[in-house]
């Protein structure tokens, strides 16, 4: 992606800029319109900072009529708008164009309501994720999707993305945990999908919006489900000879019919990175280490800790700690929640992969992606939401080597490969955007392809919403929606019939 | 081909599928899509000179229960998948709901493509989501004649628009399905109810909020007033796991509930056969006065049926803490306007038309109609899978 073609700049647009920031300005008075180069410097890339690209004009509008006037306006005069929330996007999902009006929605930033007894919150889209669960702590409630930036990215990011979490075995990711959204379309239309109901009526375009990755609309508000905080939460630790052995407690686990709160794995690089840097006192003997995290009521809790460690020592675990106090469990999370970060104290720069698979595929992907280390000479260290299959290998590089960030997105791109050919996606939470553009026909394809740009047709037949994420190649809206008539050379008569 | 025309159409492999839908393209020649015909009497009917049979598309194609995951084709029967999770004690978390009894027809029908393509989940929806939160993938022919799929075998999974999802509920009206791909889950080991007796339908509304937003996990919250009950009447509270937290549990929201009178704790059996037939709207079978299946603010449940009541006579019940709303119209018509209204002034929702006659089907709006720009837009998206409309034509019509 180094190479990466985004769409042919609109030389029309980008001569109107003075007309277009002065309309914009009518729209969104005050320092809603960011026009200077310096100050937009800042909005220039998200979380995957490989990628950068000044903004044409950056508008941070207060108001959901503001952001249909600003959308109308950008529709009807042929601009194109990338949203952006808190730009924590690992794919470059927000990832700026440089004729395009960056629609910046921090400003959103207020909880509107919040309902126990239907146990949902009505957040505006700039709230972040733990700032919902901040706002009904003091009632015991929280909201269960944890995206690993949960302090920083925005609710209405999340319904973008359709973002995960470590609690998403259990909880479910932002798609089961959104009960409804206000949208603004590029025609400037505000719709209203869902609400305090538990289903929407009609087609579940709530379903289709979320993970639509900014290319269907701009979420204005979002109605979330909370939910009462378990009761206590309690951790096992467990280390393992090999990674086969690990993958198959996973397996047993579930089996039994226990489905944990989180369920992590690390391999023996992510082991060693975490406890140099954290020293949570991991073992450095093990190739697989697994945190099983039980949460509910306590008497839950305590049994099925019991059951976890009969299964953990029949699969052969070498070392097994169990917390008895938060301080503990804490610990055991402590390295896994600093893997990237101490990845990152051990080489100049780190590339975050995120492909997902089937469980019982990791000994071999984990063999053939040592394989491809060596190939690449690039080290990898793994950590893997083990319950749902979701894998985050992370390729240790130097940026400053000339060629070696195209060889690790290379390396990158295999592994996702690997990851398709074995029954899994290319992304389990982090999105496409531009990242994995590319490499969408791997697990797609035309038909399958054109039929996703068609839904995009239904809501910006224009293609103005963060064009150049997502999908390869752009097709015209018409083109797409022409029929292609089978008609002379059918094999009807050859179907069986009665 | 004229006799050919005449026949139904019964597709044997997903080749056959493609091939019926492109021929009924070509000649803009409406289709009805139909599996055992279970759910034929839900949505407003359809007129279309042929049918495509999808019985004939059956069978289980993968079963992994340690990876919790199954793929069968559209047409495969729900009764073998669920005797096959059975084998395994898995089950679609979801509570399929079969309403065939309470529509007059029999039990036990029903496929999985039909279950995908109505979307009508059971009690647990509180706690597990509907059945779009647990279709993991698809694979179908647009109306378009092209052959798609969307998804995959894994839960996590964000690449690209989740069409999965938005095929579940279409009726049909977008897609055949022919592949769908489901995530299957451990059955709970045991399970007992909490049973409040001779609440009014306000107090049990507060009771059930209290119950859910306590951490007993409640995994089921419905009411059914006294004419509905045996004598009394009785709120059922849920509760499913291991038997020591179970236990627990139930202990702990007794005695949160203690000011709600007196209660009874139903065991496994018992608990399992009174929502059994709150899932299958069992209270109102035997008859056949239109039934509306209303999903509105759980908390609101209970003044939209006061709402109802106060202008004519209707019996209900509530499940998903009174955010779902069965309701039964005992005199005259089915009371549309009415019973749309009551829903928009009480905290808003929706009212889908479950058991009507055809004609009654045919002139009262069964799905709810939408606000102008998302009618619009709901249209629009119908037509970019589906540009002829040949698939199911106007059985959605309202959404």
């Amino acid at each position: 992606m180094s190479g990466l073609l985004m769409p042919a700049l609109d030389q029309d647009v980008l001569s109107r800029r003075a007309q277009i920031v002065s309309a914009l300005q009518s729209i969104v008075p005050g320092e809603g319109v960011v026009s200077d180069e310096n100050e937009m410097r800042v909005f220039e890339s998200d979380g995957l900072t490989a990628y950068k690209a000044l903004p044409f004009i950056v508008v941070l509008p207060e108001t959901v009529a503001q952001v249909a006037e600003v959308m109308k306006y950008c529709g009807d005069n042929g601009i194109k708008v990338v949203p952006r929330g808190s730009g924590t996007s690992l794919s470059g999902g927000a990832l700026p164009l440089e004729d395009a009006v960056l629609l910046v929605m921090s400003r959103f930033n207020r909880v509107l309501d919040i309902d126990y007894a239907n146990r949902c919150a009505v957040v505006q889209p700039g709230v972040t994720n733990l700032g919902i669960t901040h706002a009904v702590a003091d009632e015991g409630f929280y909201y269960a999707p944890d995206p690993s930036s949960q302090i920083a990215c925005s609710i209405g990011g999340n319904v973008a993305e359709n973002s995960g979490g470590v609690h998403c075995l259990k909880y479910g990711l932002t798609a089961n945990n959104v009960l409804g959204v206000e949208m603004v379309t590029i025609d400037g239309e505000i719709i209203r999908i869902g609400g305090k109901h538990l289903e929407a009526e009609g087609y579940d375009l709530l379903g289709v919006i979320t993970g639509s990755e900014g290319l269907l609309g701009v979420v204005t508000e979002v109605t979330v489900r909370i939910l009462q905080k378990p009761e206590t939460a309690r951790a096992l630790l467990v280390g393992f000879p090999t990674s086969e052995d690990g993958g198959q407690c996973v397996a047993d686990i579930i089996s039994d019919g226990i489905i944990p709160g989180g369920m992590e794995m690390m391999d023996r690089p992510a082991i060693h990175a975490a406890e140099d840097f954290v020293h949570a006192g991991y073992p450095l003997d093990v190739e697989a280490l697994l945190i099983v995290e039980l949460d509910g009521p306590e008497a839950e809790v305590d049994y099925l800790i019991g059951r976890v460690e009969v299964i953990a020592k029949k699969n052969k675990s070498s070392t097994l700690r169990i917390s008895s106090n938060e301080e503990e469990r804490n610990a055991f999370w402590a390295g896994r929640k600093a893997a990237f970060p101490a990845v990152g104290r051990i080489s100049p720069d780190y590339y975050c992969m995120d492909g997902t698979i089937p469980r019982k595929e990791l000994p071999t992907v984990l063999a053939r992606m040592r394989e491809l280390s060596e190939q690449y000479n690039l080290r990898v260290a793994n950590v893997f939401h083990a319950g749902d299959g979701n894998l985050h290998p992370l390729i240790l590089y130097d940026a400053n080597v000339p060629g070696e960030l195209e060889k690790t997105e290379e390396f990158g791109a295999d592994i996702l490969r690997l990851c398709v050919e074995v029954g899994g996606v290319l992304t389990g939470e982090h999105g496409v955007g531009v990242e994995k553009r590319d490499l969408m026909p791997e697990m797609f394809t035309e038909d399958d392809l054109k039929q996703q740009q068609r839904v995009k047709c239904a809501f910006d037949p224009d293609q103005l919403l963060n064009p150049g994420k997502v999908f390869p190649q752009l097709h015209r809206c018409a083109e797409l929606g022409r029929m292609h008539v089978h008609k002379g050379n059918v094999p009807f008569p050859d179907l069986p019939r009665f | 081909m004229s006799d050919v025309l005449e026949a139904d159409l019964h597709p044997k492999t997903n080749d056959d599928v493609l091939a019926a839908v492109q021929w009924a393209a070509a000649e803009e020649m409406p289709l009805e899509i139909i599996g055992q015909g279970s759910k034929r009497a839900l949505g407003r009917p359809t007129q279309t000179a042929h049918s495509l049979d999808m019985s004939g598309l059956s069978g289980v194609t993968l079963f992994e229960p340690e990876e919790l995951v199954l793929s069968a084709k559209a047409g495969t029967p729900l009764s073998e998948i669920h005797a096959l999770l059975d084998e395994h004690n898995q089950e679609l978390q979801f509570e399929p709901v079969d309403l065939g009894t309470m529509l007059g027809g029999a039990a036990g029908y029903g496929t999985l493509g039909g279950l995908v393509s109505t979307n009508i989940c059971g009690p647990r929806r509180l706690k597990s989501g509907s059945v779009r939160d647990h279709i993991l993938g698809i694979t179908a022919v647009s109306g378009r004649g092209e052959v798609f799929k969307s998804g995959g075998r894994v839960v996590k999974n964000v690449t690209g628009y989740d069409l999965a999802k938005g095929v579940t509920g279409a009726y049909g009206t977008l897609a055949v399905l022919t592949d769908i791909i489901v995530k299957v889950l451990p059955k709970s080991e045991t399970e007992q109810t909490l049973a409040l007796y001779g609440l009014s339908d306000a107090q049990a509304s507060e009771a059930m909020a209290l119950a859910m937003g306590s951490s007993a996990e409640v995994s089921g919250a419905a009411h059914l007033p006294t004419n509905l009950a045996n004598s009394n009447a009785t709120t059922l509270l849920r509760l499913e796991g291991f038997a020591p937290s179970v236990a627990y549990r139930i202990e702990a929201l007794g005695k949160l509930l203690a000011d709600f009178g007196t209660h009874e704790r139903l065991d496994e059996q018992t608990s399992k056969a009174q929502w059994w037939a709150v899932r299958d709207c069992l209270p109102f079978a035997g008859e056949n006065s239109p039934v509306w299946r209303i999903s509105c603010t759980p908390s609101e449940g209970h003044r939209i049926v006061e709402t109802i009541k106060a202008s004519t006579s209707a019996d209900a019940f509530y499940d998903w803490q009174g955010g779902l709303i069965w309701l039964q119209v005992n005199e005259g018509d089915a009371k549309a306007d009415l019973v749309r209204s009551s829903v928009q002034v009480n905290g808003g929702g929706h009212a889908t038309l479950i058991r009507a006659d055809a004609t009654t089907r045919q002139s009262v709006p069964v799905f709810q109609r939408q606000a102008a720009p998302l009618a619009a837009l709901s249209k629009r998206y119908r037509e970019n899978f589906d540009p002829n409309g040949i698939l199911n034509p106007g059985r959605m019509v309202g959404a």
